[in-house]
């Protein structure tokens, strides 16, 4: 009897052992949400041993989900308590409903938050701008990126305008040898992001067309919207045979492997295209509309991250998000992912010359974000997922773009009422 | 001589019976209430709640139903989805069930070689991943390096190859052209398996009468598989009904073009957990859940009340 007495207390002394050990792994440790599977090699390679110089004790574990499932998983964990430490935020109103449901904190307070513009930070304000509830990293931009040999080729040079885009176009119509312009439609979202939102600030002129659409003094059915939709219905002739059914994976692989001429792109291509394409690679920002003078270009703010609000770590959360602020780690980031861009006051050499190029349109054009982000897709019907749908179908030829506009609008027109 | 098993239980002892059936039974009714009556009803409930932004949920009776189905924002895109659900259905009982009574039939002809290989080769599909098979199809039928187009162009039909995946007007027949491709192994095991339990001494009968192996298949064996193609017929009705992950993996969570491919399934995954900047909607989402599964409901009843009962057994 003694014996198993004995017995049980030393097993049970080690279990409370084993407790502790777990415990104390615990305290000093990380665990970060993300959809960015595709960076897990640069989290644990580069940024996280870099972090880990300053602060050796501190275990950072990068736990992606992938893209398509992040919101929903994110969602389910954080609901059911099992979420991680820190928390990547997607823009506006998928991370703002989760501050609102005290899932994340407040992080005004960090060290380094002064190093960011208000522009930098609004996707993850309230909308009176007064809490920041995630500590913004990278934003990215819209463009085209082209094949350099085949512009050789036939003689083409960078299009600075709409017209001597559709002449480059034209011109690789009529060579044959490539696909003028690598786009598809059925993702859908390629027509909306790198369709639409690529070449149309520059009709809305950027950031005041934005706010006027969402003041309400703009709507979607007028001339320059209509007229966005009405140039990316031009581009279906120059685009792959059977482009509807063209994935975006497609879409990548037909530019890597170097069958097509021009690729709409965002900068996060640059990494992808880095690793499969053998040939040089330039960028140019979307092409102006006859009669504008400034430029705008699609710098959308992405990602940011944040402290979930039941992590029993918020200490050593609070030293990661504090040390994201900082010059080192932007230029790691933007180094290590060309393409996506810190958003940091503090300017930053990136050394990739198609990133680099992407970046620099910064200095000579307006920055803006996508139109559907902010407060516009609260209700329902949700506009970025009409923005998806009537794009990809004003591609096709499905749809005029009048209609497409009229569509956009009737939708806002059933739940949003813009503020007086 | 071993005495029949009902005098057994009737000669114990009342206590010892029950004893006895929560042995048995219990497992399976705990297990079964856990993970299937549970959720069930706990999905009705939520169904009839409402959450504010700060996730705080409070009752509202049938308003989200009253929502689906009155208000058109939601009714369009759910009778859209209701609508291509059944084509997709009509599209496996035309074809899955017939091709795979036709391939049972072939199967369980006298004197074929290679049987266990057809069968194999026949049911590999059902066993993939529907996610494989999704990028395998999407492949194959891709216009930019599929080999579908190159095939029909060999045999001089070239001009018929379309972006079929990518037309509003076509996407939904191939999509469910594909997931007949897949699950077609299913009715083709299950009346295979009828068809051999059919006594040989009936077959040799009707031979002996003179009947050919057609009318055979069409006379003599289909009437007697008649009632594992009636099940076949409602698995596919609860499949399709359910069916959510082929169009997913294909065409996403918007299902395009233009929502031609949408069906239930899709239609609550994105009010349920949301599509991009769509915010997912719990209650929404399980007011959507709960009329499937009344719509399930509803075909199973007209199913066992309609033809179940109809259908002749023989016993052999």
């Amino acid at each position: 009897m003694r014996r198993t007495f004995k017995a049980a207390m030393g097993a049970e002394l080690a279990a409370l052992a084993l407790l502790a050990g777990l415990a104390s792994a615990q305290a000093g440790s990380l665990k970060i949400e993300s959809w960015r599977n595709d960076d897990a090699d640069i989290w644990n390679s580069k940024i996280i041993p870099a972090f880990n110089k300053h602060y050796p004790d501190i275990k950072i574990e990068f736990a992606p989900s992938a893209p398509k499932e992040y919101n929903a998983a994110l969602n389910a964990r954080l609901d059911g308590g099992t979420a991680g430490d820190l928390i990547t935020c997607r823009p506006f109103d998928a991370s703002l409903a989760l501050y609102q449901k005290h899932q994340l904190d407040a992080v005004d307070g960090l060290k380094g938050m002064d190093n960011f513009s208000d522009v930098a930070k609004a996707a993850w304000q309230t909308d009176d701008g007064k809490t920041t509830f995630c500590v913004p990293i990278a934003s990215v931009i819209a463009g085209f990126i082209y094949n350099k040999e085949a512009f050789a080729k036939v003689g083409a040079s960078e299009p600075k305008t709409l017209d001597e885009f559709h002449a480059v176009l034209e011109k690789f119509k009529k060579d044959g040898t490539y696909v003028p312009l690598v786009m598809g439609t059925a993702d859908q979202w390629e027509a909306a992001t790198m369709g639409f939102q690529n070449v149309g600030p520059d009709y809305w002129k950027g950031e005041t067309g934005r706010a006027n659409l969402i003041a309400g003094k703009e709507k979607l059915t007028d001339p320059q919207y209509v007229a966005a939709f009405k140039e990316i219905a031009s581009w279906a002739p120059y685009l792959g045979s059977g482009f509807q059914a063209q994935t975006y994976a497609d879409s990548q692989n037909l530019f890597s492997l170097g069958k097509g001429a021009i690729y709409a792109a965002g900068s996060w291509d640059i990494s992808t295209f880095r690793g499969q394409a053998k040939f040089a690679m330039g960028a140019f920002p979307p092409p102006q509309p006859a009669g504008t003078t400034d430029c705008y270009i699609s710098d959308h703010t992405d990602i940011a991250m944040g402290i979930n609000a039941a992590s029993k770590n918020k200490e050593d959360a609070k030293k990661f998000l504090e040390w994201l602020t900082t010059p080192e780690f932007a230029a790691i980031y933007a180094n290590a992912l060309p393409g996506f861009f810190p958003l940091a006051k503090t300017a930053v050499k990136v050394d990739d010359d198609v990133a680099a190029a992407m970046v620099g349109w910064r200095q000579t054009c307006k920055s803006t974000i996508r139109n559907s982000y902010q407060i516009l897709s609260r209700g329902t019907p949700n506009l970025e997922n009409e923005l998806w749908n009537v794009s990809a179908q004003v591609v096709n030829g499905k749809l005029t773009p009048d209609a497409a506009g009229k569509q956009l609008q009737d939708g806002l027109d059933k739940w949003y009422k813009p503020a007086k | 001589m071993a005495e029949p098993v009902s005098n057994i239980t009737a000669q114990m002892p009342r206590a010892k019976l029950a004893g006895l059936l929560l042995f048995f039974l219990g497992p399976a009714v705990v297990i079964y209430t856990l993970f299937s009556i549970y959720p069930l009803v706990a999905t009705m409930a939520l169904s009839t709640y409402t959450s504010d932004p700060s996730g705080a949920r409070s009752f509202v009776g049938l308003a989200n139903f009253e929502t689906l189905l009155g208000d058109a924002l939601w009714s369009k895109p759910f009778w859209n989805a209701l609508g291509n659900n059944l084509i997709f259905f009509a599209v496996h009982m035309c074809m899955q069930n017939p091709i795979g009574i036709a391939l049972a039939g072939l199967l369980s002809l006298p004197g074929l070689r290679l049987k266990g290989f057809y069968r194999t080769v026949m049911f590999l599909p059902t066993m993939l991943s529907v996610v494989i098979v999704g990028f395998s199809w999407n492949l194959i039928l891709s216009p930019l390096w599929g080999v579908a187009a190159g095939a029909l162009k060999a045999v001089g039909l070239g001009s018929l190859f379309a972006p079929w995946l990518g037309l509003e007007s076509s996407a939904l027949v191939t999509l469910s052209l594909i997931s007949v491709w897949q699950f077609v192994g299913i009715p083709m095991m299950l009346i295979y398996a009828a068809l051999l339990n059919i006594p040989e001494e009936l077959i040799d009968a009707a031979r002996v009468d003179g009947l050919g192996q057609f009318r055979i298949f069409f006379h003599i064996k289909l009437p007697l598989v008649l009632p594992t193609i009636s099940l076949v017929s409602v698995l596919t009705f609860v499949a399709n009904f359910n069916a959510f992950d082929l169009i997913y993996s294909v065409k996403g969570a918007l299902a395009g073009p233009n929502f031609a491919t949408d069906i239930l399934g899709t239609f609550f995954y994105r009010t349920f957990f949301g599509n991009q900047l769509q915010l997912g909607n719990p209650t929404m989402g399980a007011a959507v859940a709960t009329v499937m599964f009344f719509i399930i409901l509803l075909g199973l009843c007209l199913y066992l009340f309609l033809v179940q009962r109809r259908i002749r057994r023989y016993a052999f």
